[in-house]
């Protein structure tokens, strides 16, 4: 006779029904929202509160990302969020006692030409006037540090040097969404999964609930957290925001020994690449050029990125493609975020991170629960309003955040 | 990869295009006229439709001209292909059900 299945470890989270009724609604079960309500309950005590996820937690782009975090971008603006988030992912695996494997290996910018190696020499002076470790080093230094990168001279784009940021690095996705989420439902915080937003309650100009597939729920605040598809939510409230939703694919290699010490990022030849933990060669480039809410993209793209690493690192010649994939990232103009409060009254929207917002999410969170909180944005959110794009003062990260997205 | 036929030149693969975005979105007509508010809208607000969308292509590969497309974002699918001077035709609702994906 078979043996039994054995028990279902411990749950790390309720699974309840929702409530009538919430001091504050999160749209959104991914990095972000389940950060955003995490804050709300620890900093601002609002622990009345449900984050509303349509599929199943974290399985958007939050199960989609390359997990690289790292704060070394040009604008004041960017370098105060993502250092921000940064100094929180040091200490969050001891905060919320879960250890997601938070590695600072390092990252790598290479550059490639002369108008790169300018770029980047700019920016390392940039980080460190914002307190962003950051260095320029030359082709022998970067093969030190990741001696598997080709910087022979002898190549089509050549290794001209790098920006290296020590502190930057890879964390488990999933298990700092677990994280999250874990710490969230202690204090309070009811996960909703299955459970789609399809329209909002409203009193004139005011949000006053949100209508889903498990019935009309109230709530005295909303925060709209749901990446690619933002536009979409944004519409059925009655405003509209300046994003794209595109696909941006990702893939991973099998298992392999450790090969990778850090983490390389190179915009000209245009991959990402780092080892997971477990042993995937892991990489990345940009999006797709057209919209798309697929969560896949053209394979055309896969093979750019798979050649841009074999640039880069002759080793993988032999590696073989496991599994490619596709999250929505929503594009904004100037590749910056927006946080902050909309047209309708008490609802409030963190999106148009694009490729990025993976490492932001402490930062993400600590800034858009202090909005929801107090109706006001928190100091590292001010300048990511949506009135930006009206007054002008954009932040532009398009080729200046060590990426091009 | 998707396969686009250019009103001009037939299929191509996609690498043989260039995406241009929303399809439809005129110059202002005087836009010293316009107030910050509608100018923001015309530089950087656009329709993000989830579902059949009007978007503009050029083949640049080949004869280099732009001609408009409606696709269906969830799938994919393209459903028209029309020339700058055409008006944009009506697409039956639904119509990409079980179309390539």
């Amino acid at each position: 006779m078979a043996k039994p299945l054995p028990e279902h470890p411990a749950w790390l989270w309720r699974d309840p029904d929702p409530k009538a009724s919430y001091d504050a609604i999160v749209v959104g079960g991914g990095g972000h929202g389940l950060a955003t309500a995490y804050y709300l309950a620890k900093n601002h005590g609002i622990t009345n509160v449900a984050v509303l996820e349509k599929g199943w937690l974290a399985g958007g782009n939050m199960a989609r990302n390359t997990t690289i975090i790292r704060s070394n971008y040009l604008w004041d603006e960017s370098a105060a969020i993502y250092e921000f988030a940064l100094r929180q992912w040091e200490q969050l695996p001891a905060e919320l006692d879960y250890d997601f494997l938070f590695s600072q290996r390092g990252v790598l910018n290479l550059a490639h030409t002369l108008q790169d190696v300018r770029e980047a020499t700019r920016r390392v002076n940039a980080n460190r006037l914002n307190r962003v470790d950051a260095e320029w080093l030359e082709p022998d230094e970067v093969a030190k540090i990741c001696p598997i990168v080709n910087v022979s001279p002898d190549v089509r784009y050549p290794v001209l040097g790098a920006t290296f940021q020590p502190r930057a690095g890879i964390a488990k996705h999933d298990h700092v969404a677990w994280a999250f989420a874990r710490a969230c439902d202690a204090m309070g915080v009811d996960i909703i999964q299955n459970c789609e937003v399809t329209g909002f309650l409203k009193d004139g100009d005011r949000v006053t609930g949100v209508e889903t597939t498990r019935g009309n729920i109230s709530a005295g605040t909303v925060g709209l957290v749901a990446a690619g598809h933002s536009s979409v939510l944004a519409e059925k409230a009655g405003f509209r925001l300046p994003v794209q939703s595109h696909p941006l694919q990702a893939l991973v290699s099998e298992l392999y020994e450790p090969v990778h010490p850090t983490v390389v990022m190179s915009n000209h030849v245009h991959v990402y690449v780092s080892q997971a933990h477990k042993g995937e060669l892991v990489m990345g480039a940009g999006v797709d050029a057209y919209n798309g809410y697929g969560q896949r993209g053209s394979f055309h793209v896969i093979e750019h990125q798979m050649a841009a690493a074999l640039e880069l690192f002759p080793i993988f010649g032999r590696a073989h493609l496991l599994r490619t994939w596709g999250g929505i990232v929503d594009v904004s103009p100037d590749a910056s975020p927006i946080i902050g409060p909309t047209p309708v009254e008490n609802l409030y929207i963190n999106c148009g991170w694009g490729t990025g917002g993976f490492k932001a999410t402490p930062g993400a969170g600590w800034a858009m629960a202090h909005t929801m909180a107090t109706g006001a944005p928190h100091e590292l959110n001010r300048p990511f309003g949506l009135e930006r794009f009206v007054t002008g003062a954009l932040i532009d990260e398009h080729g200046a955040a060590a990426v091009a997205h | 990869m998707l396969q686009l036929s250019c009103p001009w030149c037939g299929p191509r693969d996609e690498t043989e295009y260039h995406y241009g975005g929303q399809a439809h979105v005129p110059y202002p007509e005087d836009p010293s006229a316009l107030t910050d508010e509608e100018w923001a809208e015309y530089l950087f607000f656009r329709d993000n439709t989830k579902g059949p969308f009007a978007e503009r292509w050029a083949h640049s590969a080949g004869c280099r001209r732009w001609f408009n497309v409606v696709r269906d974002t969830r799938t994919y699918q393209v459903l028209a292909v029309y020339t700058n001077s055409d008006p944009r035709p009506a697409v039956r609702f639904g119509a990409e059900a079980g179309g390539p994906r």
